[in-house]
């Protein structure tokens, strides 16, 4: 199985700090891969990397057999890799509608079309409704991105990079900030569009262990920059002592302050 | 969305307020008329300005510099060249303004907020020394003057001055805002515009829906630069007269003034704040020398109490009468 995407010893470092060391690892076809960490492992200087926003210092991160080192977010997304942020990011202003509208017209190249009518644009807007309607957001099109609700905006910023008609996308904690009630509702929405949208394979960068437990089908942990382990998630969770580093606390001082 | 009944009376307004524009020089007083030819030349400069403003977010305080240029093609063009067509001057004014827009560009786009309005303020000011200074070749502070132009390779030699000015020219004038301003409306309405209107609300997460921030700043730059400059070429046509106070900073902050006025948020803000501001100006110069104070003070009520400008205003007033 060749991966779609890997990184080879990869290093990050800025001056005496090393953020990421000899990180190895790849991503092939039909798997869910949630890395995993304490703040601080360098979970967020991966995922940069891995999106071609920062070039690391040492090592080879390729996606589809391309080296993309630093080679920045636009040409990724034409390549096939979307990303949804931690935090999430709209277009305030803009309608739910326009906003998935604005990856569909990258998707499909005709961002240089001055005087194009984009209204009249019946194919654009029937893929918009699609990639709408598979978040739930259909009923919503014509509402401005600021007035969604939390949850809704999350959906909305995942919706659009859905609309990019990714090969591999790249979710950084989906569901922070989201209520606990609704985290698991959003995953499985996510799973499904991934399944529907054709997305061969997806990272996730997520604290929830539940989360992390139901949806991956493989588990990469990070500790200090590097790669602490990269295993099944039944092996995975056999190992106390790992999930006690990857979580930061030990899993005894738990058992006390809960007794 | 009442997107349909909204769109019928838009077009209705725009076709009678074409309509009343094409029938003005026929009713009004010549001085009234004169003063409509500038209105034009701003609100096509306008709608280039909003475009980089309203639309993608990016505020120029040395939008000047493309009026200056255009209105300087024409001054060369006619005094020095002999080059009478009004429609070659066009083509010139908003060619050197879009070559001339390009090393500007490039270095502004990087940048977005205060930053880039320092610098297209910087690159203004550096334009107006220009002129001060190299008196040979811009006529220094008296400038250069502009020759009245042939159109369609008329010459209308049996009008005076002010017949040419508020009867053909009017007329040329009229046809190039609504050609503009109808381009201008395509475009904001095109993918083209989404993506500008996405770079405006949130570049980081525009450019991971792969929209080329850089490259469309700069493409939205230099049309807006070339709208600056057949607004430039027309108010030159009008004053006769092409001067380095065109470059000045002061009038770029008029630029702004007028986008401020009539709404950036708005399509049609621009082209309201335009005629707006040259008939308060014109009627507050009439009325007190202090005229300064009271335009200044115009701007403040309208920052403070309509943010959105009086197309702001406007758009309240409607909503709240249509529900009526």
């Amino acid at each position: 199985m060749s991966a779609l995407v890997e990184t080879l010893a990869v290093r990050k470092a800025y001056g005496d700090f090393v953020a990421l060391d000899d990180v190895t690892l790849s991503v092939a076809a039909g798997e869910t891969v949630a890395i995993v960490g304490p703040n601080g492992a360098g979970k967020t200087t991966l995922v940069n990397v891995l999106t071609g926003l920062l070039k690391p210092s040492g090592g080879v991160v390729r996606f589809k057999g391309d080296d993309i080192a630093g080679i920045g977010p636009v040409k990724l997304a034409q390549r096939g890799m979307a990303r949804a942020f931690q935090l999430v990011h709209i277009f305030p202003a803009l309608t739910v509608g326009e906003t998935i509208a604005a990856a569909v017209v990258s998707q499909t190249g005709r961002s240089l079309h001055l005087f194009a009518s984009l209204s009249r644009d019946e194919a654009l807007w029937k893929k918009v409704r699609e990639v709408a309607a598979i978040f739930g957001l259909d009923g919503k099109l014509d509402a401005q991105a600021r007035l969604l609700s939390q949850g809704e905006k999350k959906l909305l910023d995942i919706a659009s990079a859905f609309a990019l008609v990714p090969e591999v996308i790249l979710l950084d904690e989906p569901t922070s900030g989201v209520s606990s009630g609704d985290k698991h509702g959003i995953m499985k929405t996510l799973i499904d569009a991934a399944g529907r949208a054709g997305v061969k394979a997806i990272l996730l960068v997520e604290h929830d262990m539940d989360l992390v437990a139901e949806y991956a089908s493989r588990i990469v942990a990070l500790q200090g920059g590097r790669v602490l382990a990269d295993r099944a998630p039944e092996a995975f969770f056999a190992d106390p002592e790992l999930i006690a580093s990857v979580i930061g606390k030990r899993p005894a001082r738990r058992a006390r302050s809960e007794g | 969305m009442s997107g349909r009944p909204r769109y019928a009376a838009l077009v209705a307004f725009v076709v009678a307020a074409i309509a009343v524009l094409a029938i003005f020089p026929r009713v009004a007083q010549p001085y009234y008329v004169t003063l409509v030819l500038p209105a034009f030349a701003y609100a096509i400069a306008l709608l280039g300005f909003n475009l980089l403003f309203g639309t993608t977010g990016l505020l120029s305080f040395g939008h000047a510099l493309f009026v200056a240029i255009g209105a300087y093609a024409a001054a060369v063009m006619t005094s020095k060249l002999g080059i009478k067509s009004f429609e070659l001057i066009l083509v010139v004014a908003g060619a050197v303004a879009v070559i001339a827009a390009v090393p500007v560009a490039l270095l502004a786009v990087r940048y977005v907020r205060i930053f880039f309005g320092i610098l297209t303020l910087a690159f203004g000011m550096l334009f107006h020394s220009f002129l001060f200074k190299f008196y040979n070749l811009t006529g220094g502070d008296t400038g250069i003057r502009v020759l009245r132009p042939t159109l369609l390779g008329q010459d209308w030699k049996e009008l005076d001055k002010t017949a040419f000015l508020i009867g053909p020219f009017y007329y040329a004038c009229l046809v190039l805002a609504v050609v503009l301003g109808f381009a201008m409306w395509r475009i904001v309405r095109s993918p083209f515009g989404l993506h500008l209107a996405a770079i405006r609300e949130n570049a980081r997460k525009a450019e991971y829906l792969g929209v080329r921030v850089r490259l469309f700043r700069l493409i939205a730059f230099l049309i807006s630069a070339f709208y600056g400059a057949i607004g430039g070429a027309i108010l030159a046509v009008n004053t006769g007269q092409a001067d380095p106070e065109l470059a000045y900073w002061t009038h770029s902050g008029e630029l702004v003034f007028m986008t401020v006025l009539g709404g950036f948020a708005n399509f049609f803000g621009p082209l309201v704040g335009a005629f707006t501001f040259i008939f308060l100006k014109s009627e507050l110069m009439g009325a007190t020398q202090y005229w300064r104070f009271f335009l200044g003070a115009t701007l403040a009520v309208i920052v403070i109490a309509f943010p959105r400008g009086l197309m702001g205003l406007a758009g309240d007033l409607w909503k709240k009468a249509v529900r009526r």
